[in-house]
């Protein structure tokens, strides 16, 4: 059991895990933090952004003043935005049999991978997974590609080079990884490759592997999954809430008796609370619009917002909003809000239970029909005619680095009447925000991460009782910032194992069963004896017949009789014939009797030495070394087949024959 | 080896009032619990005193399955449940816990209002009756108790339709409910994975029909609704509120919109509009080409096809209602009937398969004469069309289904003696 670890950022996992004999990914999270490095991608030609300077190193060398430009303060890459890809070095990726999804964020790679490494395997997600993971996507190369960039800077990430640069450039790591944005043709041929699954549907892999998600609560068709065989058992946990929001509630049951726990994707933000969050948000953007500024959320197209939307559904018009037009920006702003409203089936009850009425289970149907909340493909088209201020707009990239938050950033930004409120927790929105210094607008920080935060990461563990705890290295020590908050990290008994990137990590669990199917003829021919009251013992003899990876244990064969008739033509006829059956061995061997044994048949110099896994008996003179273990005892002894026979004789008689 | 045992209570060699009953290593299912449209007495129902001679039901029964919301297939469910007495879990689909109740009401409404029977269930009933039901997710193992395991499968058939898979330990059974295995205009076509169980039960309406291309039918029945329409004359298609209903009406609609036709399309009963949300809401169900344009194009708002009024069945002029029931048994569509019957320019086209004793049965087997209530009888002079579009699996499709799912044995329900007779000796062949 190996885990190859293939993304650092605990909550963009990609990790492979090798289980009897599949090869498995689980996640494929893409680390899209890099584009903070990047100059945003304005949508309307920008005099600010397109008259930076140039970068200029100490020495006065220009070089790079193409590729790398001052902007309030910071250096910034003046090049299409790049993300930093999971390793891809680590093992042969054309090796993966399966790749699970957990949620729509954990599948932003999912083109890199699928594309570029070979692979020819199968990916497994829900359907709601599929559908907003697709969006998400979609959203993403149309919001690259639409601000087509000449340049795309390559001399900056010369390792020579990079050195020279100020912090953070210097300090970004793998920085030859990163790689531009997948194109839709790459997106839809990695969408092909996904097939959809259900909640606690059991999937066979090869026979040998059962692999099942499970609800996690965290956002629509978000799963966890459990990967087991008849006597193994893993858990992965990525992505999981215990909060009510719109999704189906986590299983938690599901994840008893695991003999190993991964646990990924907790909280980005684990001192705020979600509802403290979501109240600031309501308050802060009710003030600006009072007061006559416009509000501006960053926002994915899915998620969080359908929680925001609902919460300001309740609120606008107690506080007096109702004629504040809501705006929501995305080319799939329109599908988002659809596709929402069709998954009822992986909706917490309530939402549910609305269908069956029938009746759109979110309330922004509403909104929609009051003609509140609009929405728009982008700013161009329509949008520039309804457009009214003040107004609250909903759109993306959270990173502020492309997307129509560009373009209202700039817009905005100037008057202190306006206010950005920051809700996505994936960015340092202080990093969000370098390139447009100084700003004048208001800028509120309300973080809502409804994933597990470490009280109740601690609560699960002692609920489910793993044998064994994994998990990235950033939850085994407290976040860096908040050195003495010892109460932020994983506190388990045994202390959890640690992965980092890069790093492959040997599962401690030894395999020692495995599962065979009797035939109802061969069980009926058994005569059980009783050895002890209540244990009854069997021999079987039989033709143990293994196909798909499944054991069946068979009668053997008879003497072949007359030929059967030729129309019978099944695989499990075709047993292959044993002329005569060897006799079956079974027993342990007590070493202190073997030795006396040994010395009684002449070997006077015998040495016994412990082992971990038993004893190795050596006779020194004659060079030659006897294995006894658990499961199994060999005879070492080179070109002396008498000895050798001779040794094998007085083992077997420490044991059974049948 | 261990012995299933498997008991019709109804619908074994016949349609109607499905419901079997399966004994497999040692724990007892019910699949379906349906009534029978034919019937008006206790021959309705299932007879549930095979099992309650011998003690309660939820002690018989680890749990009941319904595969999905047709009448034949749950219209029992409130009388079995509330009347006789069952306490344990019900699985349906989502789409079908919605629908079921909708249905169920109708069928109540008609029988104690309309035709004034009394000791029937009541509304109460079938709320108490839909709180044991557990709604299921296609392809989720559901775990009934320790042994008993359920998993769904995509039937089409109806929204919501499902096949359903049984298994205790290694034997197991596969129940298909209704399904069809062509894709059609709202639904996808039925799916199973090589569960290889030890029997299969299959339904077998058209046990005897390998029916002609999809697009031949379609234009047959658009051809003969625009020929009444053009002499003037009426077209009343009879059909349940949800399923091929929609079907048509997506047929129609389009149609119209093409040969820019003036005559009005109605739908009787204010089902209608709820029946096409639910359409759009559990979009995830029907086929491939809907969801992938509906955000789009919401296949299921029409334009041309409005309410009906019962004031509009004495309208002059062409004009084509939809009204349910489908089988002209009571209701709605039945008072059309005799309203339009006399005039031999209106049309009446089947669209699907009528049970014995409904008068949709006897016009489709010729009987021109009919004894309505008080014996007074009704000459059928418009003409009557059959159109086989009922979404149940062909003798191909059946077939189709075994090499899928590679059962060990097949047991066939749902369907006529003969006709199982025939594709028995099929079966029999080809494996």
């Amino acid at each position: 059991f190996f885990q190859y670890c293939l993304s650092g950022h605990p909550t963009l996992p990609c990790n492979v895990l090798k289980f009897k004999s599949t090869t498995i990914m689980l996640d494929c999270g893409l680390d899209m933090t890099s584009t903070l490095n990047f100059l945003p991608l304005p949508l309307v030609q920008s005099p600010r952004l397109s008259k930076l300077p140039g970068w200029v190193l100490k020495d006065g060398s220009t070089f790079l003043d193409k590729e790398l430009k001052e902007c309030s303060g910071h250096v910034f890459v003046d090049s299409v935005p790049e993300f930093c890809l999971p390793e891809t070095e680590l093992l042969d990726l054309s090796t993966v049999d399966v790749i699970l999804i957990s949620n729509y964020h954990c599948m932003m790679a999912l083109p890199y991978i699928t594309e570029y490494t070979g692979f020819t395997g199968t990916v497994y997600a829900t359907e709601p997974t599929v559908q907003i993971g697709r969006l998400l996507m979609e959203e993403l190369v149309n919001s690259i590609e639409r601000v087509p960039k000449a340049q795309s800077a390559s001399m900056w990430k010369n390792k020579e080079v990079q050195r020279l640069l100020p912090a953070p450039l210097k300090d970004a790591v793998e920085v030859s990884m990163w790689r531009k944005c997948y194109t839709m043709p790459e997106v839809n041929a990695a969408l092909s490759k996904i097939q959809l699954v259900g909640y606690s549907q059991k999937i066979e892999l090869f026979g040998a592997v059962q692999v099942t998600p499970l609800s996690s609560g965290y956002a629509l068709g978000s799963s966890n999954w459990i990967i087991q065989s008849h006597y193994e058992k893993v858990s992965y946990v990525s992505g999981s809430s215990l909060l009510t929001t719109h999704p189906q509630p986590m299983d938690q049951a599901s994840l008893k008796n695991s003999d190993v726990l991964i646990l990924t994707g907790l909280t980005q933000i684990p001192t705020a609370n979600p509802d403290g969050m979501v109240g600031e948000f309501c308050s802060n953007l009710a003030m600006t619009v009072r007061n006559g500024g416009n509000v501006l959320v960053p926002c994915y197209p899915s998620g969080v917002i359908y929680d925001l939307l609902e919460c300001l559904y309740q609120y606008i018009d107690s506080a007096g909003l109702s004629n504040v037009p809501f705006y929501f920006i995305s080319p799939v702003a329109n599908s988002s809000l659809e596709f929402s409203q069709i998954f009822a089936e992986w909706l917490c009850h309530n939402k549910q239970t609305k269908v069956y009425l029938p009746e759109p289970p979110f309330p922004h149907a509403e909104l929609i029909q009051t003609n509140k909340l609009k929405h728009y493909p982008s700013i161009h088209g329509d949008f520039s005619n309804d457009f009214k201020q003040p107004c609250v707009v909903f759109t993306g990239h959270p990173s502020l680095r492309f997307g129509d938050v560009v373009h209202f950033m700039e817009l905005w930004g100037k008057s202190s009447l306006n206010t950005v409120i920051f809700t996505e927790p994936d960015f340092s929105y202080l990093d969000a925000l370098a390139p447009y210094q100084p700003l004048a607008m208001k800028c509120v920080y309300c973080p809502i991460d409804t994933r597990l935060n470490f009280i109740q990461v601690s609560k699960l563990l002692k609920e489910v009782q793993p044998l064994h705890v994994v998990v990235p290295e950033q939850y085994t020590q407290p976040p860096p910032t908040q050195s003495h908050r010892t109460d932020l990290m994983i506190d388990c008994q045994p202390p959890a194992m640690s992965y980092r990137r890069a790093e492959v990590l040997t599962l401690p669990y030894k395999r020692r069963y495995e599962k065979i199917e009797i035939m109802p003829d061969l069980a009926d021919s058994l005569v059980p004896l009783e050895i002890k009251p209540g244990i009854s013992l069997a021999t079987v003899s039989a033709v143990l017949h293994t196909k798909d990876n499944k054991h069946v244990l068979q009668l053997p064969p008879k003497p072949p009789q007359a030929p059967a008739s030729k129309k019978r033509k099944r695989v499990s006829d075709d047993v292959p014939e044993c002329k005569s059956l060897k006799p079956l061995l079974s027993g342990s061997i007590p070493v202190d009797q073997f030795v006396q044994t040994l010395e009684k048949h002449g070997f006077s110099d015998v040495k016994v030495e412990d082992t971990a896994k038993g004893h190795i008996v050596l006779l020194q003179e004659a060079e030659t070394l006897i294995q006894l273990e658990e499961d199994s005892t060999h005879i070492i002894c080179d070109n002396d087949e008498p000895l050798r026979v001779k040794l094998r004789d007085l083992v077997l008689k420490f044991l059974q024959k049948f | 080896m261990p012995e299933i045992k498997v008991t019709p209570l109804g619908a074994g060699q016949d349609v109607g009032r499905s419901c079997i009953l399966v004994s497999i290593a040692g724990k007892n299912v019910m699949l379906d619990c349906g009534m029978h449209m034919g019937y008006n007495d206790d021959r309705r129902f299932p007879d549930f005193s095979y099992i309650t001679q011998n003690g309660r039901l939820t002690d018989f029964l680890d749990c009941v399955i319904i595969s999905h919301f047709h009448l034949d297939h749950c219209g029992a469910l409130p009388y079995f449940s509330e009347m006789v007495g069952y306490d344990g879990p019900i699985y349906m689909t989502h789409p079908t816990k919605a629908i079921c109740p909708i249905l169920l009401e109708d069928y109540r409404k008609i029988t104690v209002d309309k035709k004034g029977e009394t000791n029937f269930f009541t509304s109460q009933m079938i709320k108490d009756c839909m709180k044991k039901v557990v709604a299921v997710h296609l392809h989720q193992t559901v775990q009934v108790d320790e042994e008993l395991e359920i998993k769904a499968y995509y039937a089409g058939h109806v929204l919501g339709a499902a096949m359903f898979q049984i298994k205790v330990g290694c034997e197991s059974v596969v129940y298909t409910g209704d399904y069809n295995m062509t894709p059609d205009r709202h639904l996808g076509a039925a799916w199973i994975d090589k569960c290889r169980p030890d029997l299969l039960i299959s339904e077998s309406t058209y046990a005897t029909t390998i029916r002609d291309s999809k697009r031949c039918r379609e234009r047959d029945f658009l051809k003969k609704v625009h020929e009444t329409v053009e002499r003037g004359g009426k077209v009343l298609i009879p059909v349940f509120a949800l399923g091929r209903a929609q079907e048509l009406c997506i047929l129609l609609e389009t149609f119209w919109e093409r040969m820019n036709l003036k005559a009005p399309i109605y739908f009787s009963t204010g089902l209608t509009e709820k029946a096409n949300h639910y359409y759009k809401l559990f979009i995830t169900w029907t086929n491939q080409k809907i969801r992938k344009t509906f955000v789009q194009r919401n296949m299921f708002e029409f334009k041309h096809i409005k309410a009906f009024d019962r004031a509009f069945a004495d309208n002059p002029g062409p004009m084509v209602v939809f009204a349910t029931p489908g089988m002209l048994h009571a209701g709605q569509s039945l008072q059309i009937f005799r309203k339009w019957a006399g005039n031999e320019k209106n049309m009446v086209i089947m669209p699907g398969y009528c049970v014995q004793g409904t008068v949709g049965h006897k016009i489709l087997s010729g009987q021109r004469k009919l004894e309505m209530e008080g014996r007074q009888i009704l000459e059928v002079k418009m003409q009557v069309e059959y159109m086989s579009f009922s979404a149940h699996a062909d003798a191909k499709g059946i077939m189709q289904l075994i090499r899928q799912a590679e059962p060990r044995s097949v047991l066939l329900v749902h369907g006529e003696a003969k006709k199982m007779e025939f594709l028995k000796q099929k079966i029999e062949q080809e494996f």
